[in-house]
């Protein structure tokens, strides 16, 4: 085996950084705007290195005002550049849903098409580590929910970087979602897959492809950000027993791959949805609707759920375990759907 | 500091203009929805917010705008969309929901945008102001010279909306200027029983910028005050707040009791209009003649009457047109 480049390896937060970093040489337009962004880099490093780079009128430090700065990305999207927002935990969605769900995600469809927002909303979702309540949510579906805005939720720094640049480059606002635990920060506990190949190069991965992460014949596994390296700790221990489970990374909430998870259910029969996000009325249910109408009579047995059991997310640990879907709850759900 | 003739000219007709749209629309409004009032039934369905009253904060602004320059407004958004010429056909084909409108029927009365002229609105309490914080910053982004006016009602400088764009302008030095229209009520809720300050000029000072308040519903003064903030804006010298007493002739929407007001109270408005004491100060100062002016008239009343067959005569959108415009292609 020959190495024919180097295989760079980035931290999430870096890919992130890297991607935006490219899109502002490339374009004058992109800029960025949140609560520590400059000089501190973002909390969650998103934007590591780029005040340094680019400066204080490119990465600007807001105050304390989500309502104010994505309402003023709104107009600025709307006059031409391509602004770049962090909300910086997807839980503070509260003080400015309004810019978000009545302004970003509806101007477009109210003008009848006549006013385009080429902005990127980023934020950082996600539990683990005690957080509690209102500092681990996702809110996948919340957002998702809601008609005009693009929302993704990238599982690995090669995806991270790519899709960033693709939302930046995309006319229409896009919520992007990093998983804190996946951007590799010094505070948090390390995980593997927070750490991966990036490219040097800019490149784009488009939103709204699902991937197959790992190829099985005897059940799908359905997921994204966590719950897809959750997967596939599980999926390794399946394959033990002789069980091989098929693992897609949705990647992107909306638009949705609709057409990777059905042909993987026609091809292996069985179907667990799994989600860091509250059970009801969210992504499970919709994966789970979606199979019903196009592929009911594919399945060999009834579609399983895994997802947050409808409580706030608690804080203390043990607590947290047990609300939280793991490696070991997916291998015993998906144990007994492949013997069902 | 006197307006030039041409000026007063283009305020007076655009006046004109508007007040004539807004009675026009009463009318259109009120087709199907009584005898039992209907807020959904007639050609003009859903809430509709007149500024009947109001024109003197829109062309007192608006005189010193130029298309380049960004209009955000509020949910009583007509005056200010005809004062910025937003295109009145396609304004008013929008309002009857029609294929032609400015968003091919998606947006409504609250929800007119004209990319054209830089000009928006929407139906939520100080959304606006962040927006015209933003176009500000894309201008001097982007090196222009061109400046973004906020306009809302006086219920909205209780909004956080509107402390944080104020915060942000004032920090980073933006061409925004945000003119709060007090037309003393929120709704049915007077301005006293909404805020502890009794007027909200004085709100600039938190933030470090000039505020000023424009008594009488004049659009002269209003002109004056406005140029000073338009000329510093656009000279990098900031934002302004500005407020000006205005007054509401019709209900907050149509359809409105008004029981938390006494009936004669607009009557007593009325007597003020400022439409009547331009036009007597025109034939005083020998301004314009009896002849020009009503020459004027009839040319505004006449591209209302454009708009509105225009809009009656445009198609309905197909149903299934619904489903696009959801993303850009």
């Amino acid at each position: 085996m020959s190495v024919t480049s180097t295989q760079r390896m980035l931290t999430g937060n870096k890919a992130v950084a890297e991607a935006i970093a490219q899109e502002m040489e490339r374009d004058p337009r992109v800029f960025v705007m949140g609560e520590d962004v400059g000089r501190y880099g973002g909390i969650f490093g998103a934007t590591e290195g780029l005040f340094q780079r680019f400066g204080g009128e490119r990465v600007r430090d807001t105050p304390i005002s989500e309502t104010g700065f994505i309402g003023a990305a709104i107009g600025a999207a709307a006059e031409g550049m391509r602004p770049i927002g962090e909300l910086m935990f997807v839980d503070f969605f509260g003080v400015c849903m309004d810019q978000i769900y009545n302004q970003m995600a509806k101007i477009h469809y109210m003008s009848g098409g006549n006013v385009r927002l080429p902005m990127v909303l980023m934020t950082a979702v996600g539990g683990g580590y005690s957080d509690a309540a209102q500092h681990s949510q996702t809110l996948y579906a919340t957002f998702a929910h809601m008609p005009g805005l693009k929302v993704v939720a990238p599982a690995t720094p090669y995806d991270l970087k790519g899709m960033m640049t693709s939302a930046i480059r995309d006319d229409n606002p896009v919520l992007l979602m990093f998983h804190k635990q996946l951007q590799g920060l010094g505070w948090m506990a390390p995980i593997d897959a927070s750490v991966g190949v990036v490219p040097e190069e800019p490149y784009t991965v488009p939103l709204g492809q699902a991937k197959v992460v790992r190829e099985g014949r005897d059940l799908t596994i359905v997921g994204l950000q966590m719950s897809v390296h959750w997967a596939l700790t599980a999926a390794a221990r399946l394959a033990d027993e002789g069980i091989e489970a098929e693992v897609v990374d949705l990647r992107s909430l909306v638009p949705l791959d609709k057409q990777t998870v059905v042909n993987s259910v026609r091809k292996t029969h069985r179907l667990l949805v799994v989600d860091e996000d509250y059970l009801s009325y969210g992504m499970t249910a919709e994966i789970a609707a979606m199979v019903a109408e196009q592929a009911l009579y594919d399945l060999d047995a009834p579609i399983r759920r895994l997802a947050v059991p409808d409580v706030p997310i608690p804080y203390s640990h043990n607590l947290e375990k047990f609300v939280l879907p793991n490696p070991e709850k997916i291998y015993k759900q998906a144990k007994e759907l492949a013997e069902q | 500091m006197a307006v030039p003739a041409d000026k007063l000219k283009w305020m007076y007709e655009t006046m004109i203009k508007i007040r004539h749209y807004e009675e026009a629309m009463v009318d259109a409004y009120g087709e199907g929805k009584y005898p039992v009032f209907n807020i959904g039934a007639g050609p003009v369905p859903g809430e509709m917010h007149l500024a009947a009253g109001q024109e003197p904060v829109a062309v007192g602004v608006c005189a010193h705008l130029r298309p380049d320059d960004t209009v955000t407004a509020p949910h009583r958004p007509h005056h200010h969309a005809i004062a910025k010429g937003v295109n009145l056909q396609r304004m008013t084909a929008e309002i009857f929901g029609k294929v032609d409108g400015l968003g091919k029927g998606k947006g409504g009365h609250m929800h007119l945008f004209d990319p054209e002229v830089k000009f928006s609105c929407g139906g939520i309490v100080a959304a606006g102001v962040p927006h015209a914080v933003g176009a500000a910053l894309a201008s001097t982004m982007q090196g222009r010279d061109s400046v973004a006016v906020a306009f809302i009602g006086e219920g909205a400088a209780n909004a956080g909306a509107f402390h944080e764009s104020l915060n942000l302008a004032a920090l980073w030095k933006l061409p925004v200027i945000v003119v709060i229209e007090d037309n003393a009520y929120g709704i049915s809720v007077p301005k006293p029983a909404s805020t502890a300050v009794p007027t909200n000029e004085v709100r600039a000072s938190a933030y470090g910028i000039p505020g000023v308040r424009v008594a009488g519903n004049d659009p002269v003064a209003l002109y004056q005050v406005a140029q000073e903030a338009v000329d510093r804006a656009r000279r990098g010298g900031g934002p302004t707040l500005i407020e000006v007493e205005t007054d509401r002739y019709l209900g907050h929407f149509q359809g409105d009791p008004e029981v938390y007001r006494d009936k004669d109270e607009v009557v007593h408005l009325r007597q003020r209009d400022a439409i009547q004491a331009v036009r007597q100060q025109m034939v005083a100062d020998g301004m314009a003649t009896e002849e020009e002016l009503q020459a004027m008239e009839q040319r505004a009343y006449q591209v209302v009457e454009e708009a509105y067959a225009f809009a009656r005569q445009s198609p309905n959108p197909a149903g299934e047109s619904a489903l696009a415009d959801v993303f850009a292609l």
